[in-house]
């Protein structure tokens, strides 16, 4: 009789991180699309708002943001709609490693192929709305900060409304209202920045949502991904 | 006596039946009560005049937004943990008269603005959280409502209302954490900084409220109930 395989929620991590990094990277498609919109959404505020450069730098961190935020929020149903669609999702449940842990993975994956490539290209958008050097960098450790959040929360949304009728327009019912508290602080931080005071009050609250964040996240995601697969 | 006499659907159909014209006749009195008190007795505002008195639908409506949330997140706990089927039918039932509160306090919050801060709407701490806390209760009522299976749509809208429930301090305490605009309580259980008849309107026109929402509560789950059940033999024989 052999035995069975035993899984570790650090295994069960760095298999699905590694499995959707690898997917990512072999349909770059999809990340360069993401990309692009958060370019060219942010390029076309200056259009509609007016080109002056004191108007732009007022703006600039929350526009930012906000592109950012739809940036992001717009890759969500990758993480699990896919993967449910075609059945692996009930076979990863399967599988010996804990839930918590490959789930928190795959939302790892999605930050590192989104939230990432958006922090570090944030820097060069700032320079077309003419933010200071410091104000620039400050914005950029904000959204290093801010997107895992955007990730995890998305997550969670992404797979409660997994198999659910009007999916898209039902993800931004649920998870943009819920992106709010870190957009305020995100913005705040670099527009704190920018007026001269300490943006470390916005950077503390984002980095305690994001220990609070990846604490119970991942865990409200397993929740929703056993509702969808019906799994009690 | 058993406790867990009135978590079937077909006895606690019968009680809502008999609860709800109760909690309907007492929010009637309740509230008749609560605006003779507030519009006629209580003394006019020595800064903001007459306006102050939507203070009176104003802040009830406020709280029960809140509270009709913590209780909806509450049913969507025992949904998920005791895989109650009556909770995740009650916490349906409780979310559109949340959702309309809520509405309420943001609508009345609007028209009191206006004269006293010279807007409609300012995107203060206080304004925004409760705006996105009307747009949380139509998140569940779109999540729950999304799915083929009811039961499913049970489950998926009580986790949302859990994760929700962050805002819920976030709410009550940004008047404390923010300086804003929204003023800040008047009200604590260590007493009270306004005058007596003021306090009785507020806490009438709140107990109304209450008894509206259960009475309200208890008329919709009556119907989730009949949907849900149709096929059993019960509602048959009804």
């Amino acid at each position: 009789m052999s035995a069975a395989p035993a899984g570790s929620l650090p295994a069960g991590f760095s298999w699905a991180f590694a499995r959707d990094l690898r997917l990512a990277w072999r349909h770059p498609g999809e990340t360069l699309l993401v990309i692009a919109f958060f370019v060219l959404v942010a390029s076309l505020f200056p259009l509609g708002v007016g080109a002056e450069p004191q108007l732009l730098q007022r703006i600039g961190p929350g526009v930012i943001w906000v592109c950012a935020l739809l940036a992001a929020f717009l890759s969500l149903p990758g993480i699990f709609a896919a993967d449910h669609a075609d059945g692996c999702l009930e076979q990863m449940a399967l599988s010996p490693h804990p839930m918590a842990g490959w789930v928190a993975g795959k939302i790892a994956a999605h930050w590192v192929a989104t939230g990432l490539p958006l922090t570090i290209l944030s820097p060069l958008l700032a320079l077309q709305y003419g933010l200071a050097a410091d104000t620039l960098a400050v914005m950029a450790f904000a959204l290093a900060l801010g997107t895992p959040v955007l990730s995890l929360l998305g997550g969670a949304c992404a797979a409660l409304t997994l198999g659910a009728r009007g999916g898209g327009m039902l993800l931004a019912l649920l998870a943009l209202p819920l992106f709010v508290p870190i957009l305020i602080f995100g913005a705040g931080a670099a527009e704190a920045q920018a007026s001269g005071l300490s943006p470390s009050p916005h950077l503390s609250l984002l980095g305690a949502a994001l220990i609070v964040a990846v604490m119970s996240l991942p865990f409200a995601a397993c929740v929703a991904i056993r509702i969808a697969l019906d799994s009690p | 006596m058993n406790w867990f006499y009135f978590s079937s659907p077909s006895t606690f159909y019968r009680l809502a039946g008999w609860l709800a014209p109760w909690c309907f006749v007492a929010a009637a009195l309740l509230g008749a009560a609560g605006l003779y008190v507030g519009l006629v007795q209580a003394p006019t505002d020595a800064q903001q005049g007459e306006v102050y008195r939507i203070i009176f639908i104003h802040v009830p409506a406020a709280w029960m937004s809140m509270f009709l949330y913590f209780v909806m997140a509450c049913y969507g706990a025992a949904a998920l943990t005791f895989n109650a089927r009556l909770a995740g039918m009650m916490a349906r039932a409780i979310a559109p008269t949340g959702a309309m509160f809520t509405f309420l306090a943001l609508w009345t919050g609007a028209f009191w603005g206006r004269p006293t801060w010279g807007a409609y709407w300012v995107w203060d701490a206080r304004l925004t959280s409760e705006l996105v806390l009307l747009f949380l209760y139509f998140g569940f009522i779109a999540l729950a409502n999304a799915f083929e299976d009811p039961r499913r749509g049970d489950r998926a809208g009580a986790l949302l209302a859990l994760i929700g429930l962050v805002n819920l301090p976030i709410i009550y305490f940004s008047v404390l954490w923010w300086n804003t605009l929204h003023q800040g309580s008047s009200v604590s259980f260590k007493g009270t900084s306004m005058h007596v008849s003021m306090l009785t309107g507020m806490i009438l026109m709140t107990f109304s409220f209450w008894a509206y929402a259960i009475g309200a509560a208890c008329t919709r789950v009556r119907c989730v109930i009949l949907e849900r059940e149709r096929r059993t033999h019960w509602v048959r024989s009804l």
